[in-house]
Parts: structure tokens; sequence; C-alpha cells
């Protein structure tokens, strides 16, 4: 047993340090730093630099283009990014449609798509839940229907995540109502440029745009942009959430809002006196820092003798049940921490470079808002209360 | 990094589960328990036997491995709620023996911890301390070429059990904390003993001008408390572990009731309600077992602050975790886990004297919190 990283990943670690030290631009880490808004492009401009650099696609192996990391390493440069205020890797090509084509696409699927989400020419979403399939997601409703040598698509997604900005969409579709609802499902890849396709946005609690509504009106789907066997959609969409919950601990980003929220205790005077004074809001921020790392050295477990296909099985759902909830309880102990100063409600002052009333606004405005957004981690991803169906049922035996 | 087990220490994994499965079936515990403090003779000197007793000592006095061979004893102690003071004994005292004894004194005490003649216990905690190491209020006083010892000790833990006592005083001359040896039977000793909850026992002391010859002083003067903050972190560390195996134990237990009951025609597992509850507990037993690794990882780390902040953390996540993993275990038994005949209730009782144990939860995370603010200042 041996809890240090060896002298190799602790070179890497450094490497990857001064590496987002010196190419992380300015504006989109004080962006991501300070809670402003992102626009596409600044996503995509971090994405290029990584992509000159070969590290656009941490997870992926040597054979697709990625840096054929270990755990440990994609571990390590996730932290990095996180700590540096780098923006987030949108998750949708590179950690969630990829996987999938690696390992069930087609060659020609794997030859078109995968180059183009290692440079970013190509932003995927995701079109899973539907209005009347949420949780109970194999009762999904949305047809496609083969004719001749295209699919004709019908019906509606929701809570697709920044599909305003993306080129491609994967979709689960209902291609057969024969048996068991998981057996009718198909997974196809399509164009956001396909006629009959509309994005409608939804507008969240914290005002923002982040998730939309799609609609599929006769939207014609070439055959080949089938992913594997028909019907056998349900298959591939359990490898890809076993995937999508790995990354979600998220543990970087939870570094970094803890160091925000240290500092923002430390700062914030609370009768004459800075609150990290008050004991019981001292007490808070030290059962928040005791349980990440709880989680952290239960992901280091995980990863440690996990194999190179990344897939860690059920226990990924502990990760993403804790993974949630610290990230809701940074959030709420910052909002906490701001005290009276949580009430302003100042979209404007989520555009970089705002300056305005009252004082301090700037730097907080994102706080509140964030704590109502976070609310979505326990939801999405399988909510938690899902993830304890899988640890009952696939890890206890229940 | 690495969190497995190498092939030495499975093999001491393997050899102290066939020996309790033996030796130490709940039926058996339950006979201990019934002897007059929860200590059986036979079964220590067959952990003696089987070389358990020098886990973390010195090679050169019989023992062998560290902090990773003791957290795996541990766990086992926890999985069978082994009665027998191995964690005042070896970790504890032979702990602080090891790392401050004269070379006599380790000759004459190593061995014979090993060999299972001799059996310790802290006599460090006073009215009024609570959880802080630092409120002592026995005296030592200088004597001749020796000391003379004045005052309380209470809660010793294995007290009962032990022949050979280190007790901490406030050394006048030195102007701090000493360690010394004592033996229980010196005159001007007066012990107490009792039963805890958990089915071990303590005591409590009373010394009296209690004379104490200077070649029985434990480590430079002055320095105790240095070294008694170095031995509790790594008996912190291995009561998390022990925790750990605990948990593991009855979380399996518990999970063996939830198919097994039936109510409403069913076995009651397939209940989302219980179903949930009981992948919470595995979900914190998961959890604290990473940090019983991360204990056992920095217990010996030269750097007092660093050492402190992850030991602290780890008992706080861990007490966390075992009221959350007991008080649950009772309530997915129904009446039964309030019931003396299961192990249920014996699991809970240990996992709540173990939080109780050098700091519970709350104390723990005032000590990182208090790290948290010196660091931002």
């Amino acid at each position: 047993m041996n809890l240090e990283l060896s002298p190799a990943d602790q070179q890497f670690r450094a490497e990857v340090r001064a590496f987002i030290e010196r190419n992380l631009p300015h504006d989109i880490r004080e962006k991501v730093l300070t809670g402003k808004r992102l626009a596409r492009e600044d996503y995509l401009r971090w994405h290029r630099i990584l992509y000159e650099r070969g590290w656009s696609a941490p997870s992926w192996p040597k054979e697709f283009g990625g840096p054929g990391w270990t755990p440990i390493q994609q571990h390590i440069f996730d932290e990095e990014c996180g700590l540096a205020g780098a923006p987030a890797i949108i998750p949708f090509g590179v950690r969630m449609v990829a996987p999938v084509l690696m390992r069930f696409g087609s060659r020609e699927q794997q030859e078109y798509f995968l180059p183009r989400i290692l440079s970013g020419e190509h932003w995927w979403c995701q079109g899973y839940s539907e209005p009347g399939a949420g949780s109970d997601l194999a009762s999904l409703k949305t047809r496609a229907e083969r004719r001749g040598d295209v699919y004709v698509v019908n019906g509606q997604k929701t809570w697709n995540t920044l599909g305003q900005h993306a080129d491609w969409i994967f979709c689960l579709v209902r291609t057969s109502t024969e048996g068991r609802p998981q057996e009718g499902i198909s997974f196809l890849l399509i164009d956001m440029k396909s006629p009959g396709i509309t994005v409608r946005p939804i507008e969240l609690i914290d005002g923002e745009h982040e998730v939309n509504e799609i609609f599929f009106d006769n939207v014609e789907v070439p055959v080949a942009n089938l992913v594997g066997e028909e019907n056998r959609g349900w298959t591939y969409a359990k490898y890809l959430l076993a995937h999508e919950r790995v990354n979600i601990a998220r543990l970087g980003e939870a570094k970094r809002e803890l160091r925000q929220l240290k500092r923002l205790a430390a700062s914030r005077p609370s009768g004459g006196r800075p609150l990290i004074e008050d004991p019981r809001f001292r007490s808070a921020i030290a059962e928040l820092e005791i349980d990440l790392l709880a989680l952290e050295y239960t992901v280091l477990r995980v990863l440690s003798h996990e194999s190179p296909d990344r897939d860690p099985g059920p226990v990924s759902s502990v990760l993403k049940i804790r993974g949630a909830e610290l990230q809701q309880q940074l959030a709420e102990l910052k909002m906490l921490a701001l005290g009276p100063y949580a009430l302003p409600h100042i979209p404007e002052a989520l555009d970089f470079g705002w300056q305005g009333e009252p004082e301090g606004a700037g730097e907080w405005a994102p706080i509140t808002g964030r704590y109502f957004n976070m609310r979505k981690t326990t939801i999405y991803g399988g909510s938690n209360e899902i993830q304890r169906n899988i640890i009952a049922q696939r890890i206890l035996g229940l | 990094m690495d969190f497995e087990l190498d092939t030495d220490q499975l093999l001491l994994q393997e050899t102290l589960q066939r020996l309790l499965a033996r030796d130490y079936t709940f039926e058996r515990r339950r006979e201990i328990v019934k002897s007059p403090w929860g200590f059986s003779e036979e079964f220590w000197r067959s952990l003696a036997e089987q070389g358990v007793l020098g886990v973390g000592l010195p090679e050169d006095h019989g023992g062998f491995g560290g902090p990773v061979e003791v957290m795996v004893v541990m766990e086992q102690i926890g999985r069978s709620l082994v009665l027998e003071p191995f964690l005042s004994t070896v970790v504890l005292g032979g702990g602080l023996v090891r790392d401050a004894g004269t070379p006599e004194q380790q000759s004459d005490i190593l061995p014979a911890i090993v060999s299972g003649d001799c059996r310790m216990a802290l006599a460090h905690h006073e009215p009024g301390a609570r959880y802080s190491l630092d409120h002592v209020r026995t005296i030592a006083r200088r004597r001749g070429d020796g000391f003379e010892l004045h005052g309380r000790k209470t809660i010793v833990l294995d007290g009962a059990v032990a022949n050979l006592l280190v007790v901490s005083a406030w050394d006048e001359a030195a102007n701090g904390l000493s360690l010394f040896l004592l033996d229980p039977g010196t005159p001007g000793v007066e012990r107490v003993r009792y039963r805890t909850h958990d089915g071990r026992s303590a005591a409590d002391l009373k010394l009296e001008g209690v004379v104490v010859p200077a070649q029985r002083l434990l480590g430079p003067p002055g320095e105790g408390l240095t070294l008694l903050e170095r031995a509790v972190d790594q008996a912190v560390a291995a009561l998390c572990a022990e925790a750990v195996g605990a948990m593991e134990a009855l979380n399996e237990t518990t999970l063996e009731y939830l198919k097994s009951r039936r109510q409403f025609g069913q076995p009651i597992g397939r209940f989302q309600a219980l179903q949930h509850r009981m992948a919470d507990m595995y979900v914190m037993a998961t959890q604290a077992r990473s940090m019983s690794l991360l204990a056992t990882g920095r217990c010996t780390d030269p750097d007092a602050v660093t050492r402190r902040r992850a030991v602290s953390a780890a008992k706080a996540f861990v007490g966390k975790a075992a009221r959350f993993v007991g008080q649950q275990a009772v309530q997915l038994h129904g009446g039964m886990g309030i019931s003396a005949e299961l192990s249920v209730g014996h699991y809970f009782k240990r996992l709540t004297m173990i939080e109780m144990t050098f700091g519970d939860t709350s104390h723990h995370v005032a000590v990182v919190g208090d790290a948290i603010a010196a660091e931002a200042h």
C-alpha cells in the first residue's frame, strides 16, 4: 500500500500544471473562476489549445488519437484543469458518444466522427430524456421508422444540455414496440442541421439557458447513422451512463469550490469578525472538506485498480451519489456565506467585465444562482435514487 | 499509488481469519464477555503464537510490519468483535516503548508483549479532560534519582486486565508532561476496575505517593505530550480500521437479514425504503474504508500537522459512518436489533464506543476546522 503518486505521475502532474499555466487564456480562466457565463467559443478555444497538445480527449486510447493515459493520469489531468479554472471539457462528444462509437460503432462511423470530436469541429449533445421518460428512460417514445435507407424520426427530447451550440445529437429512439421496453430501443446519430429539428430553450430557476427541448418532425436520418444493431441501443446507453458517472465526482472543480468557500468565509464579516471565526460555520466547512477527502480517496481506490476500458461497474453509483451531494453542499455553503448579499439577482453581472452596483455584486452574483442550478446534480445522470436502486440490485443483490 | 495488500499482509489476514473462525465465534465471545473482565488468557496466547502481538513492533524484538499490518489486524478485530487488549498493548503501549523506550526498556518489554506475557494500558485521561490530550493534573515530583506520582486517572481502557501501565504526569522539574512505566501493583496505586458497554473493561486509578525509579521514565522528561500525540494518532488510525471491519461485517449481517426476513409475503429487502437505507450504509462503509486507508498511510507522517489533519479527518468521517451504519443496522433488524441475542446490537455498541474513544466526530471536525482557520490567517 502506498498513498503517494509515483515519481512519473508527479512529473506528469507538474507537466500538466505548467501547460495549463502557460496556455489557458486569461479571460477564460477569469470567467471560470468568477462564475461568469462562458460562450461557445470559449469552450472551443480551450478545446483547440488542448487539441494542439494532443490532450483534447483525456480518456481516449492512443489508437483513436487520444493520449493513452492511465486512469490515474486522467484523474490528475481533470483535477489540474478543475483547480486552475479551465472550462470543463464538454462531455457529450469526448466522454459519452465517443466511447460508444469506439466499442460499438462501425469503422466508417469511427473514422468520420472520432477525429471531428477530437478537433472540436463537432459539438455533440445528448437526446435521452423525454417528457414521459425520465428515470424510467426505457419508456421513451420518440419513434424512428425505417423507410428505405433512412430512419424517419418523430418525437420530443428534453433536458438537452447546451444543444443550442451543438452540431450533432446522439439519440435513443424507439424502433420496436415488441417485447420489453428495453428491447426496442436504438442508438442514432443525428445531424442537428437536419430539416424538422426544432430546439426550444428551457429557462431554469437561475434564469439561465442551459437546457432545451428538442422536437423531431419527420427528421430523416441515414441508416448508416445507426450505431451497432437495431434494437440494441439500451446496452449502448447503459455503457455510456457508466462512463458518465465516473467523471461525475468532478473532484478538481469541487476542490476549487472549496478553496473559494474558504476564501469567502475568511473575507466575509459577520458582526464585525470574519465568518470563519464562527465555530459553527467553520465546522460546516471542515465537515465538507472531510467528506470531499472521503470521496477523493474512494475515487482513487476505484481508479487505481480499474481496467483500461474504464467501466468501473456499479461502484460508479457510489461516486455519482456522493459527488452530486458534495457539489450541492459546496454551492449551498457558498450561498450561506454571503448572508443577506445572497438576495440580489443581477443577470448582467454574469457577463465578463461587468462593473456595477451594489458593491461586491460582480463577485458574488453567480453564487446564489449556482446554488439553485446545482440542484440538478442529484437529478441528472440517473437520479441519486436510481443510483441507490443500482447499488441495491447490482452490488447488494436485493 | 496502490491500495492493495502485499502477499505477506494477505497471509497475515488469512491466518487471523482462520484463527478467529475457529476460536472466536460469536458463541465463544459471549462466554469471554461473561468472564470477570472480558478477557481470555487462552485466546491471548493464541494471538501470541500466531505472531499477531508483534505487529508494528521492531523485528529485533520479535515484531514485524508497520501501520498497514496493524490495519489488517484491527479490521479482523472489528469483524469478530475481539475483546482482548491488542490496541492498548501493541499499538499504544508497544508503540510508545518502540518510539521512546531506552534499549533496556525495549528489550525488557517488547519481547514480553510479543510472547503475550505483558498486557499494557495507557493511563492518561483525567476528569475534566474530555478529549484534550494536554489536560493533566497528575504530578510527578523528583525524589532522589526517581519520581513520586500524585493524582487520578480515569477511563483507563483495558486498565482492568493490564499488568503494565504507561502513566502521564506533569513533570514539575521538566515543566512538561513526562511518561512513566508503572506496575499496577506498586504501593500507592489504587485501581478500581469496571466493565464498559462493549464487553471490555477499564479502570480508574488513584496515585498517592507512588514511587517510580528513574529507569522507568519513558522518553525524555517533558516530552510526553509530543510522544502521546504521535501514539494516539496511530491508535486512532487503528480504531478507524477496527470500525471499518465492524461496519462491513454488520452490513453483511444486515444484508442477509433483509434477504431472509419475510413480511407482507416477501423478503423485506424487496422494499425500496429499506433498499435505499442499505445502499446508503454501503456508501458510508465504502468511504469509511477509504478514510481508514488514508489514516493508515498518514499516521506515521513525520510532519505533525499533515498527520493530525489526515487522522482527524478520518476519525471524524469514520465516527459519522459508524454511527449511521450502527443505528440503521439496528433499525433494519427491527426488534431483533435491540435484543442481545444477535450480533447486531453488539456491533452497534462497539462502534459507538469507538466513536467515543480518542475524540468523537464533532471533536475531530473542530480539529480540522481549526486547521482551516489557521491556514486562512
